[in-house]
């Protein structure tokens, strides 16, 4: 009825409404469009369906809140970064040296020695990277000192120093593009005047037919209610500001008395164990021999949860406390390296397993370090010398000219190579972190939630409810970890390139595993929060560790002389001069010239407070910008309420 | 394309054409679909115009409104009688309007009907709460429920009477960047 009309009107007008005449072309360009927007979503479809394990982190995001899998986005984003890394030294340090380098055993540096052949294929030591695992390509040690290696005349040492220096450039570069993008974001349209509407009749999505996903999204639409209503509470709470004011100095002092304890404490263990060591340690039992670990080891493991009780006093919006959960616990473990360092300034023990204070501790002691050095290489060539004039028996005198008697180079003594042992320790600590992560989520959580689980039955309380009850997903100690182990590998991927490769290894199954273990063992929290929309607040943390990392790296290149005897730097007195050799040898002589002109201080002082003021500029006017949007925004939302 | 089908008139066709968003392809698709559901109720030769209903549980059971938490509700807004039991008419109407052709206002006009629990043209307190709870599938306390509900009408009622009208509705669903 209503139809007829509609199409007897149709006939009346139907030159002037495009059918008719027009039809074919009109048909056409609906046609085109149509197709058009179908080759749009297909695309739009096989880029969402290109990113990796976008469906485990959307899984996640559905049953845990969008804190949790910020988390995993965040990891998802090291492994980006870490694939870069892998690309750059895998490919132009380590591919060249195996292709084109001299092979295996062809020079000393490059040869097991003969002491040590009898184990050097033996699992264990090729687990604690030793043996052949350290003369490969592995490690710093094993890269020739040759300006060119093979038929391409491959740049060797020139490659190596300028992939440690990029691999550092890059991720600087990266860290402060996304916080720059994140910030971005951050100030763009945040319109929540219809939130609780919009998530009430907009959330479904009238596309899904299949129950799993289904599942997904009911458990994603609550948690989004659920992440709202906390939202709505804190809004609403109402706050006795004087009460708050004074449990929130209470809850800072209590936590900066915890972290002064435990500072504390590890002088104490630490000033203790030198007694021991002083008196021998065969007459103390393991305790004594491993206090120094095992008290670091468990302050690690019980300060965080007081930090976690002390914040319940504090009463914050949990994105916030959470935040400042991280920051103490980040502030734990730094005062607990620099105590440790400090107690260790007067022993000069060079085979500590913290490799990390080793290299700040080479920082502080800089000077002397030289001094040691020069005195042990000179011990060692000289010793050198007296075993090459014993080969020859005192039969040619020493001025002429005689071919050199083959030597295999396994029988050469070698001097010291303390590039390659602290790669070796980075290495060694980065496995061990990695196990140890890995067994105690697999105690921690998958054993707790089976126990709780199975003996649930047989036991005098209620196990789900009280203690222990299933584990929650721990956010900070987590970011955390993965945090610091960023720091060790941008430290130690100068003097081990197969870093970066064991962490993209390692990253990729910690994914996996971790995935797996919070879908399994893990409960949501009680309050699910909202993550913040940036993760600025990461970034933050990862670029003042980046910071802290290359600081030793850049101070060994620039102070520190290479190892004489391994190493792409051999010979050299500093790593930067193969920069000079470079200049000299491949470019032409007035491109030498002009770099010197550059490099001259009264050039660079005035750049750098050239930089600054513009750094001082940009932010005022940008802190302007924010303002007027601010004041913008404000108009439309009145004009909109009219 | 000139294939010769037994189904309807061209007149019928046409007449679906231009009634509904579809082509002529997607039209028999639908058509085939909707037999599907139960042979031997629908009659494969339309050209008579039989007078065929199927009943809501054969509709629900369809993959692509199974899991859908209000499919009960969108049967019985597009079928004639109210009740879920749906002609061709009703079935290709149906899915017209939720296809993705359908303009924002017409598909905002079906949505509220479809929230409209107790068909009173307006959506009160208990009919969000309703909606809250489909959506949810009952895992929020009542207390949630009752804040997320206050909050709705806070925001969307413009008129201040307590409950959202047509105008209410549509005023705050063409700003939503997700309505589909």
């Amino acid at each position: 009825s209503c139809y007829r009309e509609a199409q007897l009107f149709v006939e009346k007008f139907e030159g002037a409404l495009g059918k008719g005449k027009g039809k074919k072309f009109y048909a056409y360009k609906v046609m085109m469009t149509k197709k058009w927007m179908k080759f749009q979503r297909d695309f739009e479809n096989f880029k969402t369906a290109c990113i990796p394990w976008e469906m485990k982190i959307k899984e996640i995001e559905s049953h845990f809140g969008s804190s949790v899998a910020s988390y995993f986005i965040f990891l998802r984003w090291m492994y980006g970064i870490n694939m870069i890394l892998f690309g750059l030294t895998f490919g132009l340090v380590m591919v060249p040296e195996a292709l084109m380098g001299k092979p295996y055993g062809s020079l000393p540096r490059k040869t097991v020695p003969r002491a040590e052949e009898a184990t050097a294929m033996n699992f264990a030591t090729l687990w604690d990277f030793s043996g052949f695992a350290q003369y490969s390509v592995l490690f710093y040690g094993y890269y020739n000192n040759q300006r060119t290696i093979g038929w391409l005349k491959f740049r060797m040492p020139l490659s190596y120093f300028l992939v440690g220096v990029g691999t550092i450039g890059y991720s600087f570069m990266i860290v402060i593009r996304t916080m720059a993008r994140n910030a971005n974001e951050e100030g763009g349209g945040d319109d929540t005047s219809f939130n609780f509407s919009w998530k009430m009749f907009t959330s479904w999505d009238y596309l899904i037919g299949n129950p799993e996903t289904a599942d997904n999204k009911f458990a994603s639409i609550t948690t989004s209610f659920k992440e709202a209503i906390v939202e709505e509470q804190e809004s609403r709470k109402e706050e006795n500001i004087h009460l708050t004011r004074f449990l929130r100095v209470l809850a800072n002092f209590l936590a900066l008395c915890t972290l002064a304890g435990s500072g504390y404490l590890i002088f104490f263990v630490v000033r203790r164990s030198q007694k021991f060591a002083l008196e021998g340690l065969e007459n103390y039992g393991w305790w004594e021999r491993n206090e120094v670990n095992m008290v670091m080891s468990l302050l690690g493991m019980f300060c965080p949860t007081l930090f976690d009780v002390i914040s319940s006093l504090e009463n914050y919006h949990p994105r916030i406390a959470l935040r400042w959960q991280l920051g103490r616990i980040f502030a734990l473990f730094l005062g607990n390296l620099y105590t440790f360092i400090i107690a260790l300034m007067d022993e000069i023990n060079l085979k500590a397993r913290y490799l990390l204070p080793f290299i700040i501790f080479n920082m502080q002691l800089g000077k002397d370090e030289d001094f040691q050095q020069l005195e042990e290489e000179k011990i060692v060539k000289y010793n050198m010398t007296i075993w090459e004039a014993s080969l020859y028996n005192g039969t040619i005198p020493e001025n002429s000219t005689a071919p050199p008697i083959q030597v295999d180079p396994a029988d050469v003594p070698r001097g010291p190579c303390w590039e390659t042992m602290v790669g070796q320790e980075f290495v060694r600590l980065t496995v061990s972190d990695t196990m140890t992560t890995y067994i105690t989520i697999l105690i921690g959580d998958f054993l707790r939630a089976v126990f709780v689980r199975f003996f649930n039955y047989c036991w005098c309380w209620d196990l789900e409810y009280g203690f222990p009850s299933y584990s929650e997903f721990d956010i900070s100690g987590n970011v955390l970890g993965l945090i610091f182990n960023q720091g060790m590998i941008w430290m130690g991927s100068f003097y081990a390139p197969c870093l970066p490769a064991i962490n993209v290894f390692r990253l990729h199954t910690s994914m996996y595993l971790q995935c797996w273990a919070v879908m399994c063992c893990n409960v949501p929290q009680e309050r699910v929060f909202k993550a913040s929309r940036s993760n600025n607040f990461y970034m933050a943390m990862l670029l003042f560790i980046l910071f802290l990392s290359t600081l030793p790296a850049v101070y060994t290149i620039v102070s520190i002389p290479p190892s004489f005897d391994c190493g792409p730097f051999s010979g050299k007195t500093r790593m930067f001069e193969v920069i000079s050799e470079t200049l000299e040898h491949d470019f032409p002589s007035w491109f030498g010239k002009v770099f010197g002109y550059a490099s001259n201080p009264g050039l660079i002082l005035p750049f750098i407070l050239l930089m600054v003021l513009s750094i001082y500029y940009l932010n005022a006017t940008s802190k302007s910008y924010k303002e007027a949007n601010l004041e913008l925004k404000k108009k439309l939302q009145s004009v909109r309420n009219r | 394309m000139g294939n010769k089908q037994t189904i309807f008139t061209p007149e019928q066709l046409d007449a679906y054409q231009d009634c509904t968003f579809f082509t002529r392809k997607e039209i028999l698709r639908l058509f085939h679909r909707y037999r599907d559901l139960a042979p031997q109720l629908v009659p494969p030769d339309y050209r008579d115009k039989p007078d065929v209903t199927l009943p809501y549980e054969l509709i629900g059971s369809m993959p692509e409104l199974k899991d859908n938490p209000f499919r009960q509700r969108i049967a019985e807004v597009f079928s004639e009688g109210g009740d879920g039991n749906m002609t061709l008419d009703d079935f290709l109407d149906m899915f017209s309007v939720l296809s993705e052709m359908a303009p924002r206002d017409l598909k905002a006009y079906y949505a509220f009907k479809i929230y409209d629990f107790n068909n009173d043209d307006y959506i009160c307190k208990s009919d969000l709460e309703k909606t809250v709870n489909k959506l949810t599938r009952n895992e929020l306390t009542p207390e949630e429920v009752s804040l997320v509900c206050e909050k709705v009408i806070y925001e969307a009622d413009v008129d201040n009477d307590g409950k959202l009208s047509l105008e209410d509705f549509q005023h705050m669903i063409t700003r939503a960047p997700d309505f589909l």
